[in-house]
C-alpha cells in the first residue's frame, strides 16, 4: 500500500502505513487483555497451576521412561497455548461482532487484517509466556534439564501449533454470542484437552478415546510437543502437521462463512 | 481555502484580469455548496423489512444536516449505508462521489455510532491513539481529547466512565482523524440536559472549523438546535426537509389545552388550528399561531379555564407531518 502511494505520489490521500496500524492494534490489543484478569490470569495461571500440582507435588514418578516433570511441559504447555488462542481470538470477536464495536473499526479506515492480526500476535505473547512460564518452572523446581536449543524448539513447535487453534477461534467468535462464547469455547476446549492426553498420559485413557483423539488437534500438536523433549510414541511426524494444516484450513472457512453470514445479516 | 485567496492576488495585479482567470480552478473551491454525499432513488431491506424506501437525500458541503425521525424510521440504516456498513438493494449512493465502503472514503470520513460496548480496559487516551493511527493526517493527540473535553479524563479506562464521558470518547474517534464529514448517530441519546449541552458545543465547533457533520436524532429540539437543515423521516421516506423554522411552523408547533364549552367544530374553523382533540374534560388544539387562536378562544367563551400551552412534542409533530404526508398521496 505504501508503495503504490509513494508512486502516485500527487494523490492527495496518501495512506496510513500498514505495518504501523497493525504494530499499534497488536500493542492495544495486548494491553487490552492483560487487564483483563478473566484472561490474562486464566491463561497463565492455569496451566501453570496443574503442573505444580501434578508435576511438583505429586512427587517424582515417571511416565513411560520419562519424568513427569518433563512430560507434563509439552502436555500443559499444549493446554495453555490452545487456551490463550482460543480464548484470546473467540471471545474477543463475539462480544466486539455482537455488540457494535467491530462495526465502528469497520467504519474508519482500519484494515481488516490489522484486526484479524493483532488478535493473533496478542494469543501468541500470551502463548509464549506460557510455553516460558512451564519450562522455567519445571528447571526451577522439577529437576528437568533442557538444553536451549530443546527449549527453543518445543516453544516453537507450540507457537506454530497454536495457528490452527487461532482459526478455531475465530470460527467460533463468528458464530457464538458474546455472552455464549465462553461457554461454548469450554465445550470444545475441555473435552477435547481431556481426549487428547492432556491432563492424563495417553496410554492411560480408554481405548475409544485414544480412538477419539486421532481426530483431535490437540492430539497432534501434543505429539509433536511430545517427541521435541523425547516422549513422543515415535513414527512420522509429517501426518501431525498435515492433519493441523488440514483442520487451519477448515476453520478458516468456517470463519469465512461466518464473515459472509454477517455482512449478509448487517449489510 | 488561503491558497485561494492570497495567490489570486499575487497573479492578479500583474496580469491585470480579474474574475476569469480564477474559474480555471474550480477544484481549489472545495467550499462551493457541492453534494459530499448522495441518496439516488436508494431503498434498503433487511429480509422483508423495509428499512428505506426510494430515499432520496443530499447532504452539502460545510452543513449540518439532522435526519429526524422516531426509532425504526431508517436513519441508523441511512448512517450504514453512508459508512458502506452496508449496501442498498437499489438505487445509488456515493460519499465524495465515491464508494462509501472504500478506504479513501473512510479516510475523509468520521463517525460516531451507536455502540453497546467499547473495550473496557483500554484509557481513553490510548484509544484515541489507536484511531488516529488508521488516519494519514490525524489531528494530534492532545488536540481531540481538548476538542471533546477529555484532557482530565485522558489516563481513566474506558469502563470506569460516566454514560456523558463514554459518549465524549465516541465523538473523540469519530474527529480523531481530521475528517472532512461526520456522521453523529443520535449522538446524545440517553445524556443528561448537561452532557447534551456539553456535546453540543463540541458539534458546533466542527461547523467552525468548516466541517460537514450528518446527525440523527429523535429530539425536534437537537435538530433545531443545531442544524441549518432538517430531514424528516417515517418508515424509511423523507416527508419533510427545510430550515428548522420552516419544519417547526409546518408541525403546528404549538400545543393549546384548555376547558372550555365551544363546540369542536367551531374551533376546528378558527384560523391557525391545524387539529383538535378532546383528551378527557379538555381539548387540545394544535397551532402554529397559538396567540391568535388564543385571542379567538378567549372572545368566544368567557368560562374558559385551564389554559396550558406548550411546545408540540415530536409525536404530534410526527402525526401531522405524515397526516400531511398521507393527504397528499
Amino acid at each position: 500500500m505504501a508503495t503504490t502511494a509513494t508512486a502516485i505520489g500527487t494523490l492527495p490521500l496518501r495512506r496510513p502505513n500498514l505495518v504501523a496500524i497493525c504494530a499499534k492494534e497488536a500493542k492495544y490489543e495486548f494491553l487490552k487483555n492483560l487487564r483483563f484478569p478473566m484472561y490474562s490470569v486464566s491463561t497463565v495461571v492455569l496451566p501453570l497451576m496443574f503442573y505444580v500440582l501434578f508435576g511438583l507435588v505429586m512427587g517424582r514418578q515417571t511416565i513411560g521412561n520419562i519424568s513427569t516433570t518433563v512430560y507434563l511441559i509439552p502436555a500443559y504447555g499444549t493446554f495453555g497455548v490452545m487456551g490463550a488462542s482460543l480464548f484470546g481470538t473467540a471471545a474477543g470477536l463475539a462480544s466486539e461482532r455482537g455488540l457494535g464495536w467491530l462495526q465502528v473499526k469497520r467504519a474508519s479506515p482500519m484494515p481488516i487484517f490489522a484486526y484479524f492480526f493483532a488478535k493473533v500476535v496478542m494469543s501468541l505473547i500470551f502463548s509464549t509466556v506460557d510455553v516460558v512460564a512451564l519450562m522455567a518452572m519445571g528447571m526451577a523446581f522439577g529437576g528437568v534439564h533442557l538444553p536451549a536449543v530443546t527449549a527453543a524448539k518445543l516453544l516453537g513447535t507450540l507457537l506454530a501449533g497454536s495457528v490452527p487453534f487461532c482459526a478455531m477461534g475465530l470460527a467460533i467468535g463468528y458464530f457464538a454470542s458474546p455472552n455464549s462464547a465462553p461457554a461454548v469455547i469450554n465445550l470444545f476446549y475441555l473435552p477435547m484437552s481431556f481426549c487428547s492426553g492432556l491432563w492424563m498420559p495417553f496410554m492411560f485413557l480408554p481405548h475409544f478415546v485414544q480412538k477419539i483423539a486421532l481426530i483431535l488437534p490437540p492430539y497432534h500438536l501434543s505429539q509433536l510437543a511430545f517427541n521435541v523433549v523425547g516422549a513422543g510414541q515415535g513414527g512420522a511426524m509429517a501426518i501431525h502437521w498435515q492433519t493441523l494444516a488440514g483442520f487451519t484450513l477448515l476453520c478458516m472457512g468456517v470463519a469465512w462463512v461466518g464473515h459472509q453470514r454477517d455482512q449478509k445479516l448487517n449489510g | 481555502m488561503p491558497q485561494g485567496i492570497g495567490g489570486n492576488m499575487d497573479m492578479a495585479k500583474p496580469q491585470l484580469l480579474p474574475k476569469p482567470a480564477r474559474t480555471g480552478a474550480p477544484a481549489s473551491e472545495p467550499w462551493a455548496k457541492t453534494a459530499v454525499a448522495k441518496f439516488e432513488s436508494v431503498s434498503k431491506n433487511y429480509g422483508s423489512v423495509r428499512a428505506l424506501s426510494d430515499f432520496n437525500f443530499e447532504v452539502r458541503s460545510g452543513e449540518l444536516v439532522a435526519l429526524l425521525g422516531p426509532n425504526g424510521a431508517g436513519k441508523t440504516t441511512a448512517i450504514r449505508l453512508l459508512l458502506g456498513l452496508a449496501k442498498p438493494n437499489a438505487g445509488r449512493m456515493t460519499v465524495f462521489g465515491g464508494d462509501p465502503a472504500s478506504v479513501d472514503t473512510h479516510i475523509r470520513v468520521g463517525a460516531m455510532m451507536q455502540v453497546g460496548r467499547v473495550p473496557e480496559t483500554l484509557r481513553v487516551r490510548e484509544h484515541v491513539d489507536l484511531f488516529s493511527s488508521y488516519y494519514p493526517n490525524p489531528l494530534p493527540i492532545s488536540e481531540t481529547l481538548a476538542i471533546a473535553g477529555l484532557d482530565e479524563l485522558k489516563d481513566r479506562k474506558f469502563g470506569l466512565l460516566s454514560g456523558g464521558q463514554k459518549q465524549r470518547v465516541l465523538f473523540a474517534l469519530a474527529i480523531c482523524g481530521n475528517p472532512d464529514l461526520l456522521f453523529l448517530d443520535e449522538p446524545t441519546v440517553g445524556l443528561d440536559v448537561e452532557a447534551r449541552h456539553l456535546l453540543w458545543d463540541e458539534i458546533r465547533s466542527l461547523l467552525r472549523r468548516g466541517k460537514t457533520v450528518v446527525l440523527t436524532t429523535h429530539y425536534l429540539e437537537e435538530a433545531d438546535a443545531l442544524a441549518d437543515r432538517i430531514v424528516v423521516i417515517n418508515k424509511g421516506r423523507v416527508i419533510a426537509e427545510g430550515t428548522p423554522a420552516e419544519i417547526k411552523s409546518r408541525t403546528a408547533g404549538k400545543k393549546i389545552r384548555c376547558v372550555t364549552e365551544l363546540p369542536l367544530e367551531v374551533i376546528r374553523k378558527m384560523t391557525g388550528v391545524a387539529d383538535v382533540q378532546t383528551d378527557r374534560e379538555a381539548v387540545v388544539i394544535q397551532t402554529s399561531r397559538p396567540e391568535n387562536v388564543l385571542r379567538q378562544l378567549l372572545q368566544l367563551d368567557l368560562e374558559i379555564a385551564g389554559i396550558e400551552v406548550s411546545s408540540a412534542g415530536l409525536d404530534e409533530a410526527f402525526l401531522a407531518l405524515t397526516r400531511e404526508d398521507g393527504a397528499r398521496a
